[in-house]
């Protein structure tokens, strides 16, 4: 065999702590190796050059460069070594930057720990074999998790490339948080009334089905082919008679129901559609309120129905789609300002989340855009936001910032002004997070336009005051280096974001990675904004960290971008690093059908009634748990087999056993 | 209220006049991460006796990290902090305010600063009391204090109402049992000194332990 290597500087990052050129050195003494050199830049197109001419001229059967981690050139040189006609799967890498370089400045014995990988990749390569990749058919259909903003335009940029969508929310309609706002900054422009119009679109589209009500219950399958199973929660109500008309909404006597939709600021019944412009415009029954599904009485809604939807005996039904690929836009939650004590922890009814806030400035709100304590309904005076609740604060476990509570309390101050001309805006923040088009701008209009007064300093407590039923509001202003009071009628919590409920368990599912605040991570937060770490699966949104509306749809665009070039493809190639069976040595154990977390490995019985391993080449994702646990190591992974990685660990210990000699 | 103590013109240098030693020791002495504080104003708004503070408690740690030892030493706060810990409390990045004015405040009384001389004769009454009582004295801690404040007759008109209800004794209560042996035993500990602690970490003074010398 004939082996060429090259060791890499990378700039200064491994050659200012490793002697590249003695590494070279002693790599000429490996068995095998014909070649060796150093490289400024083998990444580079020089640096790829040299390697594919040198592969020509001299004849090899494989390389070794020893540079910088797999995961971030492996790829680049498979495709060298493959452009100079030799197999992709005929080349090592050594990593001697992360693992080596950057770890320690010791330069003697960075070389030799640099010497002793490469010896490894060298003993690796000489017992590699050639490996084909296999190819196979991809569903040409994309499931979206998540009815919100991005969820939308990703299933309707979907569509519109010809993919089928699946679209799943977890609540009665699509339209995710972006619905229940009034408006948007920084144009003020109605909120819904621009939603609306695509909520329409993907409740239309041919290619797009949707499944509302419901969540992913299951996810099995891999990149081209995965199958999920979808559970469908009981509407009660057979939503392909209900005309949306709401009649049972006026009839149901069951009228204290919390509207979630309004942000419980108001009542609503318990059948009914969440709200105007929701889609599908189908009616729901809460069960945990309705007369005839807690105490067996009533059935109004099923006398005045003209079409006889209503379906008492309904239950949670599980439907399976086959899709290619997956995009991740389930959204966040806001944070729940009743952790906050000092600010009456949700005890005082005028004090109020932004969301509900958001509800009560909505001309389709519960008080029809009318801004109303809710204590006693008067119109308030004077309102107070406070910016960084639940957001910039380590004490809650919420160090980072949510981006856009600064730009939403400047749109609420501006509403308020608008709606009640002699009202005052006071707006406690830290720093004013404005980095968008427009978005400076627009703070400086709620300022110097409508007056609104910014205090920087955060609140410490909020105290009502029983005789003039105010709420005292106490802070600092620390450009004033005082303490100050606001007597307000009604306060408002900028509550930020945070990961929505049930994420991880839904990462998990995915077998994605999440943060430890439960976002979902990208591949790469620069290069990879919209893949994961899992082949097929996407993201899109606030979910992968707090977005505003302008980025969510860009990013959602995005990844349909990258779907759509995935499955534009008729077959994907399969990844050849996987489990195979030697089936002469197996015994028929099962035990590898057992371990396997794929479900890739199947049992054949032969003729003779004996049986034999076998692994489904789609579904293997070659994590090798069947190799170790194969008690006749009949099962071997691919380019990971153990005549492999034991020539690497002698490569290993006979440097061990050298050095200790001497 | 009075204003907070500036240096009178002129801009300040900020890096000529930070001292370096100083934000280690108060950093060290308090296990507090002082670069933490975003001066976000919380321990300012929250506290209740910045009515009577020269300089703001943000403001007090804003010297502390811009290392400015003369200033941050001889404001009255760190005399007149009642050590509530209502600072520590609404901290959002999780500094213990509180005990960054404490170290403050031995910082300045070993160096035999005392702006506000009569917390420190209450402070020094009160310890030299308990010393040698075993617990407080009240009557005699405040006669001592009465008359050493140079106003003795400011609080003697709660005097009678107090003893009637029970609230003072003529004569000092001894703590029961061990007590005042043990209590002994704290003061005579510390006379002798701050001593390491076997896992090595340096043990910082204990409050108000000047007056026990």
């Amino acid at each position: 065999m004939r082996i060429g290597v090259m060791i890499c500087h990378c700039g200064n990052n491994i050659a200012a702590t490793v002697d590249v050129e003695a590494v070279a050195a002693a790599a000429r003494e490996f068995p095998d190796v014909v070649f060796a050199t150093d490289h400024m830049y083998a990444c580079s197109d020089p640096g790829q050059k040299t390697l594919e001419q040198t592969i020509r001229d001299l004849k090899l059967d494989g390389v070794v460069v020893a540079s910088c981690s797999p995961r971030m050139h492996e790829v680049t040189f498979r495709r060298a070594v493959e452009r100079a006609g030799l197999n992709r799967y005929m080349f090592e890498m050594a990593n001697i930057r992360e693992h080596v370089a950057w770890i320690s400045l010791d330069r003697k014995r960075n070389t030799e720990k640099a010497t002793d990988l490469v010896r490894m990749a060298v003993e690796k390569l000489r017992h590699d074999r050639p490996l084909t990749p296999k190819s196979f058919d991809v569903q040409k259909r994309v499931l979206i998790v998540g009815g919100g903003v991005a969820g939308i335009q990703a299933a309707l940029d979907c569509a519109d490339g010809g993919l089928d969508v699946v679209l799943v929310e977890r609540k009665a309609s699509i339209g995710g948080l972006m619905s229940q706002f009034d408006k948007t900054f920084p144009t003020i422009d109605c909120s819904v009334c621009v939603l609306g119009p695509k909520m329409v679109d993907a409740g239309q589209n041919p290619r797009i089905t949707l499944h509302a009500l419901s969540e992913v219950d299951e996810v099995s399958g891999y990149v081209g082919n995965f199958e999920v199973k979808i559970k469908k929660h009981a509407t009660y109500v057979d939503w392909s008679k209900c005309t949306g008309c709401g009649a049972c909404q006026e009839k149901c006597p069951s009228k204290k129901v919390p509207d979630a939709f309004n942000e419980n600021v108001s009542l609503t019944t318990a059948i009914g559609i969440p709200f105007p412009q929701a889609i599908p415009k189908r009616a729901t029954i809460n069960a945990a309120y309705c007369l005839k599904l807690t105490k067996g009485k009533c059935g109004a809604c099923e006398k005045v129905c003209p079409t006889g939807a209503i379906a008492y005996d309904m239950t949670d039904e599980v439907v399976t789609e086959k899709v290619g690929a997956i995009i991740v836009a389930t959204g966040i939650d806001l944070f729940d300002h009743r952790k906050c004590g000092e600010y009456g922890a949700g005890r005082y009814p005028d004090v109020v989340t932004s969301i509900a806030y958001e509800r009560m400035l909505s001309a389709s709100g519960p008080t029809a855009g009318h801004i109303k304590r809710p204590s006693d309904g008067r119109e308030p005076k004077t309102v107070v936001f406070i910016s960084c609740v639940g957001s910039r604060d380590r004490s809650l476990n919420r160090p980072y910032c949510s981006g856009f509570c600064c730009m939403y309390t400047a749109k609420q101050a501006i509403l308020t002004r608008d709606h009640i001309p002699d009202s005052r805006a006071y707006v406690f923040y830290m720093d004013i997070r404005a980095n968008g088009k427009g978005y400076e701008e627009f703070v400086r209009r709620a300022q110097e336009e409508y007056g609104v007064e910014y205090v920087r300093g955060r609140v410490a407590q909020i105290h009502p005051d029983p005789e003039t039923g105010k709420l005292i509001v106490r802070g600092a202003d620390t450009l004033l280096g005082r303490q100050v009071e606001v007597a307000a009628d009604l306060v408002v919590l900028a509550v930020g974001a945070e990961a929505s409920h049930g994420a991880p368990e839904l990462a998990e599912k995915l077998r994605i990675s999440y943060d430890a605040y439960g976002f979902f991570m990208e591949s790469h937060p620069k290069l990879r904004p919209v893949e994961t770490n899992t082949v097929g699966v996407f993201l899109a949104g606030a979910c992968q960290g707090p977005k505003d509306i302008p980025a969510s749809v860009a990013q959602a665009s995005a990844a349909a971008g990258k779907v759509l070039g995935l499955l534009s493809k008729d077959k994907l190639e399969s990844d050849p690093q996987i489990a195979q069976v030697a089936a002469n040595r197996c015994i028929g154990c099962g035990k590898c059908e057992r371990t396997c977390p794929f479900g890739a490995i199947r049992m054949r019985e032969l003729r003779d009634g004996s049986k034999r391993a076998e692994v489904v080449e789609t579904v293997c994702q070659g994590c090798g748990i069947c190799s170790v646990t194969c008690p006749v190591r009949a099962i071997q992974l691919q380019n990971f087999t153990d005549s492999q990685l034991l020539a690497e660990v002698n490569a290993l210990c006979r440097t061990w056993d050298e050095t200790t000699e001497s | 209220m009075s204003t907070p103590m500036r240096t009178p013109i002129g801009p300040i240098d900020i890096e000529a006049e930070r001292d370096l030693a100083f934000m280690a020791a108060v950093a060290e002495q308090s296990g507090q991460d002082l670069k933490s504080c975003y001066q976000c104003g919380n321990c300012t708004a929250g506290c209740d006796y910045s009515h009577d503070y020269d300089i703001p408690v943000h403001q007090v740690m804003r010297l502390v990290q811009l290392g400015r030892r003369d200033e941050a030493l001889s404001c009255r706060s760190i005399w007149l902090c009642a050590t509530c810990q209502a600072c520590t409390t609404r901290c959002p990045n999780n500094i213990e305010v509180a005990r960054v004015m404490d170290v403050l405040r031995h910082m300045a009384r070993a160096e035999g600063r005392t702006p506000e001389r009569l917390v420190k004769t209450f402070a020094d009454g009160f310890l030299a009391s308990v010393a040698r009582h075993g617990r407080v004295f009240e009557v005699g801690l405040a006669m001592a204090f009465a008359i050493l404040s140079g106003k003795p007759m400011q609080d003697a008109g709660l005097g009678p109402a107090m003893l009637t209800r029970g609230k003072l004794a003529i004569l000092p209560h001894k703590p029961g049992g061990e007590g005042q042996r043990e209590v002994a035993e704290i003061f005579r500990r510390f006379r002798e000194g701050p001593r390491h602690a076997p896992g090595g970490t340096k043990t910082t003074a204990a409050p108000g332990g000047e007056a026990a010398k």
